[in-house]
């Protein structure tokens, strides 16, 4: 009986790991992006990020194992704008001399129904780490998994823009992040 | 010099003497701000140059319209033929002007990558993709054609003090309220 028993349990563990065969792992860098919008004396801006890393795991069907960390390099900042691209890497902005990258790492992932889910985590910018929720949608195409989210920051919340750029009238306080991750599945071993 | 003075109409008058205004604000702050280093400032000068802009070009609008639908006060008589085809054509070199350098500037913003919002309120669709050179050479266009707007209105300020102080003709007082001159 002992033994019957391990057998269902070792074999329905078995199962459970084939149903969740795909863990999507490997970040295809070139096709995902890392964008932003902000607006500007009213007017609508978008900015992106050329370079950054990300490592996460992520299968549907163990959202409690879901992982995401994703650094942002900030000199590679692209407002749209030559100008404001030397201005943002300064003191009053990003610091990135002291501040050279910002950092997301997850603390959960849950379902919100649907392709939907809501990531929640700490996101770090010059030195100061705040709890953010990150609504996405993700969709498994064969081998390929799309994340798609956008969530909202505000700038001052980070210092990012100070002194005189504290004024929000110009430069509004809420930024848009927008992230389009391409994941590669890789079988899952375990 | 006792006969009337026929002078333009309040509408005439109206749109000359605001878009007169309005350019000596955008001309001046045009140049200022472009040398400006990066700052809240700068942000908001480059969008009130451009709300003036595009204020001036439709008020130009205005009056290219309202020239079609009337007549002018007409010139002095003894007005040499030369002087009429020298008006006549710094008047539509003007409105040409005051229509196609904010048009221009409108152009550039959109190629630079930056909507023109009018206001801050009414955003204006881009008519050209973001494209750095593009950008630069309407930016060339902007100022060269603002050369000849800066030429052509010290012509127009030199001819108003011709006719008043040489000529001593009424040719000011026509686009000049009633209570403004005798």
């Amino acid at each position: 009986m002992k033994s019957f028993l391990r057998v269902v349990l070792l074999s329905s563990a078995l199962i459970s790991s084939f149903a969740s065969a795909v863990e999507f792992k490997q970040v295809q860098a070139n096709e995902s992006t890392v964008t932003f919008g902000y607006k500007q004396m009213g007017v609508p801006m978008e900015g992106k990020f050329a370079k950054f890393t990300a490592q996460t795991s992520f299968d549907p069907a163990k959202l409690a194992k879901a992982q995401a960390r994703i650094d942002i390099d900030l000199a590679s900042i692209d407002t749209g704008s030559e100008e404001a691209n030397d201005e943002v890497v300064g003191k009053p902005w990003f610091n990135t001399k002291a501040f050279p990258s910002a950092g997301f790492v997850s603390t959960g992932v849950k379902a919100l129904g649907g392709n939907r889910y809501e990531a929640t985590g700490k996101l770090t910018i010059k030195g100061k780490t705040l709890d953010v929720t990150a609504p996405f949608t993700f969709q498994a195409n064969g081998t390929r998994g799309l994340f798609d989210g956008v969530f909202t920051i505000n700038r001052l919340d980070y210092n990012i823009g100070e002194g005189v750029w504290t004024d929000v009238s110009t430069v509004a306080n809420e930024i848009q992040i927008k992230f389009h991750l391409v994941l590669i599945a890789a079988p899952n071993k375990k | 010099m006792d006969t009337p003075i026929q002078r333009y109409n309040n509408t005439a008058m109206a749109l000359h003497w605001l878009v007169a205004l309005l350019i000596f604000a955008a001309f001046p702050l045009g140049i200022y701000m472009h040398d400006l280093p990066l700052s809240p400032t700068k942000l908001q000068y480059y969008s009130y140059h451009k709300w003036i802009g595009i204020t001036i070009m439709l008020l130009v609008i205005a009056r290219v319209v309202w020239r079609f639908t009337h007549t002018p006060p007409p010139l002095p008589a003894a007005t040499p033929r030369w002087e009429v085809v020298v008006s006549h054509i710094t008047h539509l070199a003007l409105y040409g002007l005051l229509i196609a350098i904010p048009l221009s500037g409108w152009l550039m913003s959109s190629a630079k990558g930056f909507q023109v919002v009018w206001f801050g309120v009414l955003p204006l669709p881009d008519l050209v993709e973001k494209n750095k050179e593009l950008g630069e050479l309407l930016a060339t266009v902007h100022q060269g054609l603002n050369v000849f707007l800066f030429l052509l209105v010290g012509m127009h300020i030199a001819a108003v003090i011709k006719h008043k102080f040489i000529d001593h003709d009424q040719i000011l007082e026509r686009m000049l309220p009633k209570g403004m001159s005798k």
